[in-house]
């Protein structure tokens, strides 16, 4: 069936993006349920929620007025069944009104949450980045270099990166990078005088205040996908296509990087997907511990000043943030494996 | 039994894992007899005192033994990680079987469900329910076990399809055995081993888990000692007291490097498929 060669390459490109896109098209009509059902559990954990979410808000804030309130129940619908309130939040929720912030400032949530956004994606998509341009060549060394010195230290460095509480890293790296070597920024974006540098200057401004979160949030799974792409391909080379490669006469480095890696790296990227949500909930911590204004930080925030309204936008947005992340894991893997295509 | 352990021995990580835990064991069981101070104790003359003699660890701003209230911690991170770990094997051991069980449009809701409650940032749900519950153990043991069943409901069910198939589960449901009989006396025992290296694996995550949510303020409440809330005074005391912030660490890393250890050596004891995964 694999016959590459006797493929008319031309008028195969626009059948498989054909075959691609109604792959995709499938898979974005699965989400829907998922969709619903990510809305449904936030309403639940809601409706879980000792006391109304009136009687939340009244308590945490003494200024409540009796009119307030009754608007609030008015809002909420708290008079209809249940299963009318959870239509009308998912109503409310469709045309992105999450509602306002309980804090002083009383803002809409929406705003809160476009704000942090950015930021915590920003974050994430250098993380992931991170993380496959260190773990590819390392699993691929480790493999090739099976029970080497430096296939060793790799093994025990990621035990201790799956074992690593990383928030207790950042502190490590804070005290030594930030206070005694003074080399790195440890809070915020962007310095002080940020406004003042040139356009390269503010560039490395950034970089520099990016480097320890990034590494640091990347390390656990830095570690797993190291591992797991180090199986992987230990797993190919067994494969007779390898071995017909290589008594094709062709070099080692076209046989690894040309033969082997395209297919190791299949799991490789559905696991990818996987960390996503890690990633995104790991947030909560860096963005504390540094002070980054994202979406981790806001939602700590919010926890520790009870602002409900704020919780439940982003606890929503955190999810549906993981279902695309897999939705983009599915489509890279619609990219790099040809099967899907035929 | 006895043949896991024989053939654990072999694994010398794996044995280097359960001398971690069983030490951890001993030094939560014997906390009163190793502890050299109360774990309230104020020494007002020492406070953030660097080690030495008197206090191995040093001492926390209030002047509180640093190795006490660490040996106490222990007490906290263990019953944390198996009783969280615990009810996570709960929950999924029971949705797993009934959903491999059964099948049909059971199986379809319960897996469903699993895949939402995937979807969501573990950490994201457990702040979302620490918020509206109070952060105590109890209530940090329960969110943590309900937020990460899904593992495990998985991996049962996946065994429940195929010991479906298998002649003794057919002869006993042929002979007549109502299904919970079935399930309970055929199925769970032919299933819990791979939940049994969950479970290890498990401890290690929650372990983490409750000392990330300590550290954050929201775990663990002082006065009583953990490592993760040990480590919050860690990093508002960064600049003159390095040992508030180095040992409880230390403590976590290890800890959880044993039950992952342990663990890992548990699942190549118990499949040899999976070796080298």
């Amino acid at each position: 069936m694999v016959r590459p060669g006797f493929d008319a390459e031309v008028s195969n490109h626009g059948r498989a993006l054909r075959v691609v896109l109604a792959y995709l098209a499938r898979r974005t009509i699965t989400l829907i349920p998922l969709l619903l059902g990510i809305t449904f559990v936030s309403f639940v954990v809601i409706q879980a929620a000792p006391g109304s979410p009136v009687e939340l808000m009244v308590d945490m804030n003494p200024d409540a007025s009796p009119e307030l309130r009754q608007r609030l129940e008015q809002y909420w619908g708290l008079d209809q069944p249940i299963h009318v309130q959870y239509w009308r939040w998912l109503q409310r929720l469709a045309v992105g009104d999450f509602g306002t912030s309980f804090a002083a400032d009383q803002r809409p949530v929406l705003d809160k949450i476009t704000e942090a956004l950015p930021i915590t994606l920003l974050l994430n998509a250098l993380s992931l980045a991170f993380i496959l341009l260190m773990s590819i060549p390392i699993g691929v060394y480790s493999a090739t270099h099976r029970y080497s010195a430096l296939d060793r230290v790799t093994t025990v460095l990621v035990f201790l990166g799956f074992a690593m509480p990383t928030f207790w890293l950042a502190l490590l790296c804070m005290m030594l990078f930030g206070v005694e070597l003074g080399w790195l920024p440890i809070s915020g974006l962007q310095s002080l005088q940020h406004e003042q540098l040139s356009t390269f200057g503010r560039f490395v401004d950034r970089a520099r205040h990016l480097v320890l979160p990034v590494v640091i949030s990347s390390v656990t799974s830095l570690a797993g996908l190291s591992r797991y792409m180090r199986s992987s391909m230990l797993e190919v080379v067994r494969q007779d296509y390898i071995t017909t490669a290589r008594s094709k006469g062709l070099s080692e480095r076209v046989v690894i990087y040309r033969h082997a890696l395209r297919n190791a790296l299949l799991p490789v990227v559905t696991i990818l997907g996987l960390s996503v949500p890690g990633l995104i909930g790991g947030a909560v911590i860096f963005e504390t511990m540094f002070a980054i204004p994202g979406m981790g930080r806001l939602f700590y925030d919010s926890v520790m000043q009870r602002d409900y309204m704020v919780v439940m936008g982003v606890l929503v947005m955190g999810a549906v943030l993981t279902l695309v992340g897999n939705l983009l894991a599915d489509i890279m893997y619609a990219i790099v494996d040809p099967r899907l295509r035929r | 039994m006895i043949a896991i352990a024989a053939r654990l021995r072999k694994n010398s990580l794996a044995v280097l894992g359960a001398g971690i835990v069983a030490t951890l064991f001993v030094i939560a069981l014997l906390a009163p007899v190793l502890a050299p101070y109360d774990t309230g104790e104020i020494d007002a003359k020492n406070v953030l005192s660097a080690p030495s003699w008197e206090h191995p660890l040093g001492t926390d701003g209030l002047g509180r033994d640093v190795v006490s209230r660490m040996i106490y911690g222990a007490r906290i991170s263990l019953l944390v990680g198996f009783v969280s770990a615990g009810l996570a094997c709960v929950i999924g051991l029971v949705l797993g079987a009934l959903a491999g069980y059964f099948g049909g449009w059971l199986d379809t809701v319960l897996m469903r469900f699993v895949d939402i409650m995937l979807c969501f940032p573990s950490f994201f749900l457990i702040l979302a329910v620490i918020a509206y519950l109070n952060a105590s153990i109890w209530n940090i043991m329960f969110v943590i076990g309900v937020t990460s069943w899904m593992g495990v409901c998985r991996l049962v069910r996946a065994e429940f399809l195929t010991l479906k198939q298998r002649d003794f589960m057919m002869a006993a449901e042929a002979l007549g055995a109502p299904p919970r009989r079935v399930i309970l006396r055929h199925g769970l025992p032919n299933a819990v081993a791979p939940v049994f290296v969950s479970f290890v694996l498990g401890v290690a995550g929650a372990i983490l888990t409750e000392s990330a949510l300590s550290f954050l303020g929201i775990g663990v409440q002082p006065p009583d000692p953990s490592w993760g809330n040990i480590l919050t005074e860690g990093k508002s005391t960064i600049e003159v007291a390095w040992w508030l912030s180095l040992y409880p660490g230390l403590a976590i890393l290890v800890t959880v490097l044993g039950y992952n250890l342990l663990g890992e050596g548990l699942r190549d004891v118990l499949d040899p498929r999976l070796r080298e995964r």
